[in-house]
């Protein structure tokens, strides 16, 4: 067999001697007979590496990826560039092995990178205090109403429609266990109805929660939601797509009290939608309620700086049924990466990259909106993901795209009844004018040929 | 304080709770843990307090008090109504390990039933539990 | 060795500084693909424009790959060193898995790629669904979940969704005292009561009181079983029985699952939902603390409830070759409790899983625990022949694949802690054991060496042991005041809690 165990026949016999056992098999004598497994495991017997390399490669090249296609396909996770010392960094024994740091005097390393990434995270969102990193950015959300419950005991939260909707998805699941009514916000153009989020407030709302872009890439006014928020003393949730935050104003100084997201997009890949790590950040007063690890800084006994998890008492292996949340560790793989690529991009290059994103959404958003039978869904300010309209059937369109190599988006009637005709289109660094040209080229060819196969299907 | 040390002049509750009535103040009493409760914890790094006018009562936790692995709820020996929380507290947690009879209280509580401390025990009562 | 010379180790004389501190303005490494489009101004209105750029560091790559290089080299690894944290199952990584999940075909594919140009994905997890059902003896699967907290979630969520469709409404969950925390936060989550249920002499469920406190407000019964003492409960049958007579459901922790394979599955045991933890039992790479994934598999009776989306596999009608896809269990209609996070779950962990099963087949995960189990049970008689009395095994006179030791005779008889031996082992270059948990055992030190390790390793970590306590027995300052050499010694953790500062001021 191809394992990784090393016990010789001369092994076996003395570690068994010195158990005082016949066999291995004694060992387990503790299993009830009535309870054991009688028969092998049935599944297939092991393989050298060699075999298990090519079966692997066989199914990666079942998949049609970002490298084999030129993708405008984005709805929460996007086809950034990952910077070569990503991989280099993230393979290193010393962070890839270990496990969380309860040993602070042998995980400086990885309890300074935890340090760092909230420094970086709480850079971003304009928020004082960041945890660790959650698992990912739908549940992060969830988690964002777990924190509000626990602050204010309110029965009810508010959701704009324009959240991610696996993040509303996520948050309907969790929210029968902390037995909050969860009520969605509709849009209105676009955005988060603003007449109907101020009928829903009352004094009984626990956290009114949005998303910025929203999920039809559109602008939301996060300060006014806030406001209003704050007016019945409800915590404001912001869900924030990170790599926007280079030009977008921070949501700290928009009254948003807590900010959450998916940070996949921060250096980490596609993998098929994970591995990935969500950020949890929030104001100073709600430290203590945080969920998932914290790192903070402190001195060992020679006065030498050093990093510890800290605020411990909030976590579930002390305060068992009554902690904070019952999440274990943080995602510090993912985080590195995170942090990493924060560092790499820097102070200039998120705004270089926000701006690029930015001119490009636009280019691409008038270039498309101006092909015969393509629309803009709505006509608010994007960032890199805007929402079309085709006059043509959306999953036919697709496929025809994809047919000449381009995969031209998200079809929005997947998630959204009211825009079975809607395509959200994501940019990112990778995707050049002439990507955005020749996806004018396909959609716009194909948008056509389903609209004359409609109309001649009709004139028969 | 490094010594164990039970003064006379408190009553005490089985839960490691201390109260002193107030002789200038009938009616009134402050509250806070023993010697052995904040040895039995370690360093206290976060008391949170409850807000003051809220009621406590007889043998159930009104606070929380945190060392760096541990939290502990704070009983209440008595029943009654905070008047005064020590508000110090939160920028010197450790005046609870350095200080628990002194700088170490936690509330003030005027009590529902000045009588009800006649349950509770004296230092030797409470020496002789631990 | 160095002790208390106060000789400093290089590390020890250099500084922390975080990327924060290093660069200069103007430093970059990034850089910006040209603006090919024309450009245009006002496209976000002022009040939404960030005023003041997020103060991220300005730093060259040399700059950033010596920082991390250098912090990687303050953090203690497995590929390192023995590693044997209880209940972690700190077990061998291979790199083959690395290799495979970097594939682009994999780590390139975007989630919400059409599942007809995703095939190679959705069979990958297909095929890891029906082999974690064959290991669970549960027949359908979820990989969903993140984590093994997120799969207990997921759990005793689909308890509530079980028996929420049969009308009845129950408010209890019960645990036993030895249980991971995860479990209680769990209950109180999922918004159960927690009701704890005691030991007994032999460190497995106290059957009298489980059958006192078992009535038809109980929910669930969240069990570990080899449990966190490293004690296969002889009781498990009587247990189920009385959890499935109130009508109440029987959930799994798999975090020790790398005990029993080829020997016992948790549905032959009469379990309902079972969690596995892929970062234990399947190798992914504990990576500092995540990422894991925590899958569930259940019973029949529970499956109409399971997570959504699904991976189904589709049979040709034409003799073809099947396909897969993802459903969603529609709108509406369905008994689904939901989505637990977005997408599909941690895929790039079901290709490591899914490599390390492949390579080893049923034969070599039977070998896996049958090797962690020897390698514990001869770690400890090495243990009890050493320092047996010093250190005396906490439940029974065998274990599974992990042992419980106690430390209250060294705090007694020497006066130094469990903390100071695990602190001290830090100086022979070992990991500590899981130190004070279980709960139940005072002063607990407990040892999983899984089946990676070498018997001379095993041998040397014994003798280290001895040695730290024969060390102790002449002076027990040297424990105390441990570690001597490592990049710093113990850290001031009160005072970082009481004055939090969890970033770096700018």
């Amino acid at each position: 067999m191809a394992g990784y165990t090393a016990v010789t026949a001369e092994d076996l016999a003395i570690m068994l001697d010195a158990i005082g056992v016949g066999s291995i098999e004694e060992l387990f004598d503790a299993i009830p007979a009535g309870v054991r497994l009688d028969r092998p495991i049935d599944l297939p017997p092991g393989e050298p590496e060699q075999a298990v390399y090519a079966e692997l490669r066989r199914l990666a090249q079942r998949n049609v990826s970002a490298e084999d296609e030129i993708t405008f396909l984005g709805a929460g996770m996007y086809d950034h560039y990952v910077p070569s010392i990503i991989d280099m960094l993230m393979s290193r024994s010393e962070f890839l092995t270990p496990y969380t740091p309860y040993q602070p005097e042998v995980s400086q390393g990885g309890l300074q990178v935890m340090f760092e990434y909230q420094t970086a995270i709480s850079e971003l969102t304009g928020l004082p205090v960041s945890n660790a990193s959650l698992y990912e950015g739908p549940s992060a959300v969830a988690a964002a109403a777990y924190l509000a419950k626990l602050v204010n005991g309110r029965p009810r939260v508010l959701v704009g429609r324009g959240v991610h909707p696996h993040s509303r998805a996520t948050l309907e699941t969790l929210a029968v266990g902390y037995g909050t009514e969860v009520v969605e916000i509709g849009l209105d153009d676009g955005v988060t109805d603003l007449d109907a989020l101020h009928d829903a407030l009352s004094d009984d709302v626990s956290a009114v929660i949005v998303q910025q872009p929203n999920f039809l890439g559109a602008l939301e006014d996060v300060q006014a939601i806030a406001d209003a928020a704050r007016e019945h003393g409800a915590v404001t949730v912001c869900a924030a797509d990170p790599l926007t935050l280079g030009v977008l104003e921070a949501p700290g100084n928009q009254g948003v009290d807590v900010c959450v997201g998916e940070g996949q997009s921060l250096g980490n890949r596609l993998d098929f939608g994970g591995p990935s790590f969500g950020f949890f950040a929030a104001t100073e007063k709600h430290i203590r309620s945080m969920p998932g690890r914290i790192a903070g800084e402190t001195t060992d006994v020679d006065g030498r700086r050093g990093f510890v998890l800290t605020l411990q008492t909030r976590e579930q292996h002390i305060r068992r049924e009554r902690a904070t949340s019952n999440i274990c560790t943080s995602q510090a793989l993912n985080a590195l990466a995170g942090v990493v690529y924060l560092s790499w991009l820097g102070r200039r290059g998120i705004v270089e990259l926000g701006e690029l994103m930015l001119q490009r959404a636009h280019y691409a958003r008038e270039t498309l909106a101006a092909l015969d039978g393509v629309g803009k869904l709505h006509d608010r300010p994007v960032v890199r993901e805007f929402a079309l309209r085709l006059d043509a059937d959306v999953d036919r369109v697709l496929e025809r795209c994809a047919a000449a190599g381009v995969n031209a988006g998200y079809a929005l009637g997947r998630s959204y009844d009211e825009y079975a005709d809607g395509l959200l289109v994501a940019i990112t660094e990778q995707r050049s004018r002439a990507d955005i040209d020749r996806l004018a080229d396909v959609l716009g060819a194909a948008v056509a040929a389903e609209r004359a196969g409609a109309a001649a299907e009709v004139a028969v | 304080m490094a010594d164990p040390s039970y003064p006379d002049d408190l009553l005490y509750h089985p839960d490691h709770d201390w109260a002193r009535l107030d002789p200038a103040q009938p009616g009134v009493a402050t509250f806070g843990i023993t010697w052995f409760a904040q040895d039995a914890l370690g360093e206290v790094v976060f008391f949170d307090p409850p807000d003051v006018g809220s009621s406590v009562t007889a043998g159930e936790f009104y606070a929380e008090v945190e060392s760096v692995k541990a939290v502990s709820d704070v009983i209440a020996p008595l029943t009654g109504e905070i008047v005064e929380v020590n508000t110090a507290l939160a920028d010197a947690p450790e005046a609870i390990n350095d200080d628990p009879y002194g700088a170490g209280w936690m509330v003030r509580v005027k009590l529902a039933d000045p009588a009800e401390a006649d349950g509770l025990m004296d230092s030797d009562a409470y020496v002789g539990t631990l | 060795m160095s002790t208390s010379d106060g000789a400093q180790t290089s590390q020890q004389r250099e500084r922390a500084t975080t990327i924060f501190e290093k660069g200069a303005p103007g430093r970059r490494a990034f850089r910006a693909p040209d603006l090919d489009v024309p450009q245009v101004d006002g496209l976000i209105p002022e009040a939404q424009r960030r005023a003041q750029p997020p103060r991220l560091p300005e730093v060259g790559e040399p700059e950033i790959v010596r920082h991390y290089v250098n912090l990687s080299k303050r953090n203690f690894d497995l590929d390192s060193g023995f590693y044997p944290l209880g209940s972690c199952t700190m077990k061998h990584n291979p790199r083959l898995h690395e290799r495979v999940a970097a594939l682009p075909g994999h780590a390139r594919l975007h989630p919400l790629q059409d599942p007809r140009r995703a095939q190679g994905a959705l069979e990958l997890m297909f095929d890891l669904q029906q082999s974690l059902a064959e290991i669970a003896g549960l027949p359908h699967v979820s990989l969903q979940p993140s984590a093994g907290s997120h799969g207990e979630l997921a759990g005793v969520l689909l308890t509530r969704a079980y028996h929420g469709d049969r009308g009845e409404q129950r408010t209890k969950v019960l645990a036993p005292d030895s249980s991971h925390g995860t479990n209680p936060a769990t209950v109180t989550m999922a918004g159960y009561e927690l009701v704890k249920v005691a030991l007994d002499r032999a460190g497995g469920v106290d059957v009298d009181d489980l059958r006192a406190k078992a009535d038809e407000s109980v929910a669930c019964l969240m069990l570990t079983n080899p449990s966190t003492l490293g004690i296969f409960d002889p009781n498990i049958e009587q247990i189920a029985d009385i959890v499935h007579g109130v009508g109440a459901t029987l959930y799994y922790d798999g975090a020790n699952l790398n005990a029993i394979m080829g020997y016992s599955r948790p549905g032959d045991m009469g379990f309902d939902i079972v969690h596995f933890n892929l970062h234990k039992t399947f190798t992914q790479p504990h990576g500092g603390g995540g990422p894991g994934a925590g899958p569930i598999a259940v019973s029949d009776r529970i499956e109409p409830y399971l997570p959504r989306p699904q991976v189904v596999r589709r049979e040709s009608e034409n003799g073809g070759r099947p396909t897969f896809d993802l459903d969603d269990g529609g709108r509406g209609d369905s008994k689904s409790i939901g989505r637990l996070r977005g997408f599909q779950g941690n895929y790039g962990v079901f290709v490591r899983t899914y490599a390390y099963i492949r390579s080893l087949g049923g034969e070599g995960l039977q070998d896996v625990s049958e090797v962690s189990v020897l390698n514990a049970n001869y770690l400890l008689a090495r243990l009890r022949e050493k320092v047996g009395d010093r250190l005396p095994l906490a439940f029974g006179e065998r274990c599974m694949h992990e042992f419980v030791l106690s430390g209250a005779p060294i705090k007694k008889e020497l006066g130094i802690r469990t903390l100071d031996l695990a602190k001290r082992l830090l100086d022979h270059g070992f990991h500590p054991p899981t130190v004070y948990f279980p709960l139940v055992v005072d002063e607990a030190l407990l040892i999983e060496p899984t089946e990676t390790e070498t018997r001379e390793t095993l041998d040397a970590f014994a003798d280290a042991i001895a040695q730290i306590v024969a060390e102790a027995e002449e002076d027990p300052q040297i424990a105390r005041n441990a570690p001597y050499t490592t990049p710093v010694r113990r850290l001031d953790e009160a005072g970082a809690a009481k004055r939090p500062r969890v970033r770096q001021e700018l």
